[in-house]
């Protein structure tokens, strides 16, 4: 059984006044998550990512299409005890404070009063919000607001929770530590859904992801597979390199670009042997050698791209 | 049921913190206290003047924290987006608009409570400092519990604005929930009128319509014994018995709605 499945998920607004016309914010949208893995949902802004989540919380209901939560129709209140879910830019009750707004929803899930504080402090802790937790919502910074909002997201102790841009208003500690929790999350078993466009989060966390892209599935699949595909070369550092030396070996490279102190950096394309090249050296000293992977930031900007329909040939600097 | 007690109770917490509330309370007490000043002006009126300003400042400001705030359950926890954490939750949006009624009702009653008191401490000052031969000229005594009656018919009045602004606010826009608000106290208190429109307009078809929005529109002048209590007219446990019965089936038709509405909205 899937953690999450959704099939043809389409959801269409309306908008304008006088001449309302159809919106499409997702487009037939069939994904599947399977249990325990951290899926990253990514895309640019605007490309439907929290209409998805919004219709997986059945926040809004479907055009068409269908989706299911660990078996079950999305809404199913049985469900709703076993998921946790972070939403946008959270925002909470100005007048609790975060101890007081974690027992609510506590509550909600059938804990005591106790029990739920109990509950509050352990997320608190975790979450970085020490003595500000007896302080009303209304005085919390964003970044706060974030970290109480992930807090709440854990409260019932969730097997999936879908958490939309996690990292937004953190700063760069509070994105370490959000990381973190992820890993734990995924350690202890639960799946975990989040959605992103800062990729080098998704490239430290997921296992697998999605792309979508003007509210269509661009790609998807393992983040190993998205990536080896792109991969396009070798990157040699090398010190002590001659100008004789350098014009010799330029037409073998595709760039060679100064580091200063005699250093260059020399991109080799996927079709010359490295060590070859090294060969040719004459007395150049060394300093690394490493493939040229494509990075999911690559895999991204091409989808993205591809999907607006613009032309998009490989920058190869000479 | 845990769930709706759960949500009443975490609106009432937030509700009866809000400094908007504190300050239209304090407000209205501050009126009552100042028409105690005002009543000095005028001869063997000073009961009267007094009850009157504290019964109209106590409606008036149940009726603007009861549209207010009562918009403002829906709408505003749609627009800050406080919704999508609660709805996540194992919770029905028909609980969700259940639970916000009732945690309103929770504040709007301790509301009233308090000015009820202010009230009452205000007449007491004037019963404690007032000649026993001056009281004679008095309609009805300071003291009179007659006007406990009026200030629960009060608070069934506001049970029904609520309901009558989270109606409005499950489908419209802040601004025109509160004039449609308005508009639903203004002409429930005409309803008399309407509903005998014909003894003061000549024309055939427009004493149907008035007919018409009478039986839709909630009838508060049955729920208003402001004015009896003021002059010492008795208010029988009958009538009140019958308003608040029919209020409580409107409230019940309007949650209805509310809930159904509701349901179907897509919260963008």
């Amino acid at each position: 059984m899937d953690a999450i499945r959704t099939e043809g998920l389409t959801k269409h607004y309306q908008v304008g006044f006088w001449r309302p016309r159809p919106y499409i914010a997702l487009d037939n949208l069939t994904l599947s998550v399977a249990p325990g893995e951290v899926f990253g949902f990514l895309g640019p802004n605007g490309a439907g990512k929290t209409t998805t989540l919004k219709l997986l919380m059945q926040l809004i209901y479907p055009t068409s299409g269908h989706a299911e939560i660990l078996g079950s129709p999305v809404g199913d209140v049985a469900v709703k005890r076993r998921i946790g879910y972070l939403p946008e830019n959270p925002y909470f009750y100005d007048n609790l404070t975060a101890e007081e707004l974690l027992v609510y929803f506590a509550r909600m899930f059938g804990c005591s009063a106790r029990e739920g504080r109990a509950r509050a402090s352990r997320l608190l802790d975790e979450v970085g919000i020490g003595a500000e937790r007896r302080f009303q919502l209304r005085k919390f910074s964003k970044g706060m607001v974030q970290r109480v909002g992930i807090a709440q997201a854990l409260i019932n102790e969730p097997e999936l929770v879908f958490l939309d841009e996690p990292m937004s208003g953190l700063d760069p500690l509070g994105r370490r530590e959000v990381r973190e929790l992820i890993l734990r999350l995924r350690d202890r078993g639960c799946t975990v859904f989040f959605s992103s466009h800062v990729l080098s989060d998704a490239e430290a966390l997921c296992s697998r992801v999605a792309i979508l892209a003007k509210g269509r599935l661009a790609a998807s699949g393992a983040l190993d597979e998205l990536t080896s595909l792109e991969s396009r070369g070798w990157e040699l550092v090398v010190a002590n390199l001659t100008a004789d030396v350098l014009a010799r070996l330029k037409p073998r490279l595709t760039r060679a670009t100064p580091l200063g102190d005699g250093r260059f950096s020399l991109e080799l394309p996927a079709s010359t042997v490295p060590e070859q090249l090294i060969a040719d050296l004459d007395g150049a000293r060394i300093v690394s050698l490493n493939p040229l992977r494509g990075t999911l930031e690559d895999v991204f900007v091409e989808q993205v791209r591809a999907t607006r329909g613009e032309r998009f040939s490989e920058k190869v600097a000479s | 049921m845990r769930s709706i007690a759960i949500i009443a109770g975490g609106v009432f917490r937030d509700s009866i913190r809000d400094r908007i509330g504190y300050g239209l309370v304090f407000f209205s007490i501050v009126l009552m206290a100042s028409s105690f000043l005002l009543a000095q002006l005028t001869a063997g009126q000073d009961v009267k003047i007094i009850k009157d300003l504290g019964l109209a400042a106590a409606s008036l400001i149940g009726l603007f924290i009861a549209t207010f705030f009562g918009i403002g359950l829906v709408t505003k926890e749609v627009e800050r987006r406080s919704i999508y954490s609660v709805l996540s939750k194992p919770v029905t949006r028909a609980q969700f608009v259940v639970g916000k009624y009732l945690g309103l009702v929770m504040t709007l009653l301790i509301n009233l409570s308090v000015m009820t008191a202010a009230f009452y401490a205000v007449l007491w000052y004037l019963d404690f400092t007032t000649l026993q031969g001056a009281k004679a000229a008095w309609e009805s005594p300071a003291m009179d519990p007659n006007m406990l009656k009026a200030f629960a018919l009060m608070g069934v009045e506001l049970m029904l604005i609520t309901a009558t602004a989270i109606f409005f606010s499950t489908f419209s826009s802040p601004f025109l929930s509160v004039a449609m608000t308005f508009a639903v106290y203004i002409i429930g208190h005409f309803g008399e009128d309407l509903k005998n429109m014909n003894s003061i307009v000549d024309s055939t078809i427009l004493p149907y319509i008035t007919k018409a929005v009478y039986y839709v529109m909630p009838n508060l002048s049955a729920l208003d014994a402001k004015s009896a209590v003021v002059h010492g007219l008795p208010v029988s446990g009958m009538s009140m018995m019958l308003a608040t019965a029919s209020s409580t089936l409107y409230i019940a038709t309007l949650l209805v709605g509310s809930i159904l509405i509701f349901s179907r909205r897509d919260l963008k």
